[in-house]
């Protein structure tokens, strides 16, 4: 603290030693001196007053882009997401009374594994459901086989068997109310839906 | 037995109509009697009499069909009603009738006048007098052929408002039955099933249709009874969840039995009333758990499937065996284990590639047989296992028949099926092939039959 202490009234015994030097010449150029500075202040201040303007004109001019890119960009990624998350929900069939893949639905399931390796947030749910043929306590056994099969396709395709729940509805929720064999096959099903990390889906 | 004796007697020489008509009061005759010998005129005759007071009209109408419904008995109706019982003459004139000093001169309570040979005549072997005295109704049966009074049998019934009222008839009936044949009736029992989601009872009778339970969100699947009548089990149903419960029949409390975490159904009582067993479906297929009642814990795996899934669980009455549904053949087929869960083998034999699944096993209470349904061409038929020999005969063939439950009685069987048209519930007597429909609601599901229910009852849950 003491030595800028002393610069300073080094300083101030210097000027007094001028002062007393009984040149007059520095004493108009003073107040000239000073106006200019007033002046360039007061311009330096209105110019960086509009600088600073004109940067936050810039400043909120790119963050509306911004924000724009975003929203446009999660739009697009909002319509990939549904058409994802719409793959992911294809159902698989199955035989009266079976619960193997039929070799029709394993391109199906291939799919949802590319899904899932694509997105690995993504948790699924699959949903076992039987037609009305079968009997009542039965199908509640094979709509769990039936969800299990379509896991362990995605499970032996490499997708963690954690991210996969598995639930049966036996027949208690037919798609088609129906009594004939079309009915029949519709409700013969898995249904897959996504129980956490669908919110932004990327492509396989 | 005399009574068949006669009956064949009459059938053959005197009254052919009422013998053979019997069958047929029903009206439903469609059934299948597939596998049934049916002896016509073998079964005693019974003639209910009538009364000139009305007050007992009512407990005499259910009576009627409460033997009738036993299938133990041919009903006899009297022509012309009052005129025939009071006028001795008739007697005389009716052809085959003994008129012998000592059937006359019998009196016993209300008896006295009885025409024991024209009842004779007519085919009956019991007669059936009911009076009021008092607050007390009583019940006198006569033996007509041995001309004297079998019994006399007296009931305090409630008033015929009260709840109790049909259920007190009921077990009237049953003693009845047990008072002229040794066997106890299954009238006083209740069927429970469901429809839309939601659990419903029904007498024996089909009277006292009744909405028991239904859960805002869940569906009530699996209703069963425990022995004593007092408890039922069964399960909720939702999103793939079942949680089962235990309720008390009189009072309508209830607890859960498990947490609803997994998917456990098919809940049956373990004979002694400690044990709940099920099956429960996790990843790694279904298997049949038990969990102990009494004390609350002790969850016990008693199949191990791992590749097969084994399920719905039947006990045999002395709770050593257990019948259960295995697909370890590939499609579903009956098989059993003794209680703990060893020695695990086929029960119903089926020829591979060709017999269809086989489900819903459900175990005699005299633990003779074992019902189950199959699937035949594509459709559900209802078979009986015999235990002993460990052959199965098919019960139904009219439409689609599934999930049959035993009476008490062990003859008949209730089941539903699509016969109609609309899934209902129907009542067939093994022993004459005889099939009422027992309730005319459609869409029901998953009946299961009371036991003798106990008199302390209280109304209904």
């Amino acid at each position: 603290m003491t030595r800028p202490l002393l610069l300073v009234l080094a300083g101030l015994v210097t000027a007094g030693v001028v002062a007393c030097g009984g040149n007059p010449q520095p004493a108009t150029p003073a107040p000239q001196a000073n106006a200019d500075s007033i002046a360039a202040a007061e311009k330096a201040r209105q110019d960086s007053i509009a600088a600073a303007e004109a940067a936050a004109r810039a400043r909120e001019e790119a963050e509306r882009v911004a924000r724009q890119r975003t929203a446009d960009s999660l739009a697009a990624l909002g319509r990939g997401t549904e058409a994802v998350r719409t793959m992911l929900a294809t159902m698989i069939h199955f035989d009266f009374d079976k619960s193997n893949i039929r070799s029709d639905d394993a391109g199906t399931l291939d799919q949802k594994v590319g899904i899932l390796q694509a997105n690995s947030n993504a948790h699924i749910r699959i949903a076992g459901h039987c037609d009305e043929r079968g009997s009542d306590e039965y199908n509640l056994a094979l709509g769990n086989r039936r969800a299990t099969a379509a896991k362990q396709y995605l499970v032996s395709h490499g997708i963690d068997g954690g991210r996969i729940e598995t639930q049966s509805f036996g027949k208690e929720r037919p798609l088609d109310p129906g009594h004939n064999e079309e009915a029949w096959s519709k409700n013969r099903r898995d249904e897959f839906d996504i129980t956490s990390g669908g919110d932004a889906l990327r492509q396989p | 037995m005399c009574w068949a004796a006669v009956g064949c007697l009459l059938t053959l020489s005197v009254l052919p109509s009422f013998r053979l008509s019997a069958q047929d009061t029903s009206a439903i005759d469609r059934g299948v009697r597939i596998g049934i010998v049916y002896r016509p005129g073998v079964r005693p005759g019974v003639v209910l009499l009538p009364d000139r007071s009305t007050a007992l009209d009512s407990v005499r109408a259910i009576l009627a069909r409460d033997l009738d419904y036993s299938d133990r008995f041919e009903l006899i109706t009297l022509p012309g009603g009052d005129s025939i019982r009071v006028s001795a003459p008739a007697a005389a004139r009716a052809p085959g009738a003994r008129t012998t000093a000592g059937a006359r001169a019998h009196t016993g309570g209300e008896a006295a006048g009885l025409n024991y040979p024209l009842y004779q005549a007519l085919g009956a072997d019991f007669a059936i007098a009911l009076a009021a005295v008092r607050d007390t109704t009583q019940v006198t049966i006569h033996d007509v052929t041995a001309g004297a009074v079998r019994r006399l049998l007296k009931a305090r019934l409630p008033t015929a408002t009260s709840s109790q009222f049909r259920m007190a008839v009921h077990r009237l009936a049953d003693k009845i039955v047990e008072a002229t044949l040794g066997t106890a009736g299954t009238a006083a029992t209740r069927v429970l099933f469901v429809m839309d989601g939601k659990l419903y009872q029904i007498d024996s009778d089909g009277a006292g249709f009744k909405e028991i339970l239904s859960t805002k969100g869940r569906a009530i699947l699996s209703p069963v009874w425990d022995r004593d009548g007092r408890r039922i089990a069964y399960m909720e149903f939702w999103s793939g969840h079942g949680q089962l419960f235990v309720q008390d029949a009189a009072t309508g409390r209830r607890r859960a039995v498990t947490d609803g975490a997994t998917l456990d159904f098919t809940p049956v009582f373990s004979p002694d009333g400690k044990g709940l067993t099920f099956s429960r479906a996790i990843e790694e297929g279904t298997d049949v758990y038990t969990f102990n009642l009494r004390d609350n814990c002790c969850l016990q795996r008693l199949t191990v499937g791992r590749f097969s899934d084994n399920l719905s669980p039947a006990y045999s009455p002395d709770g050593q065996r257990i019948a259960f549904v295995s697909t370890r053949p590939g499609l579903p087929q009956i098989y059993v284990m003794a209680a703990d869960g060893t020695d695990e083998q086929l029960f119903a034999p089926f020829d591979y590639g060709v017999t269809g699944s086989s489900n819903a096993p459900d175990w005699s209470p005299d633990g003779q047989s074992v019902a189950f349904h199959r699937d035949v061409a594509g459709t559900l038929q209802v078979f009986v296992l015999d235990v002993r020999t460990r052959t199965v005969r098919q019960l139904t063939s009219l439409g689609r028949n599934e999930d049959p439950t035993w009476a008490p009685d062990s003859r008949h069987v209730a089941f539903v099926s699509d016969r109609s048209g609309y899934r209902q519930l129907w009542v067939i007597d093994m022993e004459t092939g005889r099939i009422r429909p027992l309730l005319q609601q459609s869409g029901v599901r998953l009946p299961a039959w009371s036991p003798r229910l106990p008199e302390t009852e209280q109304s209904t849950p």
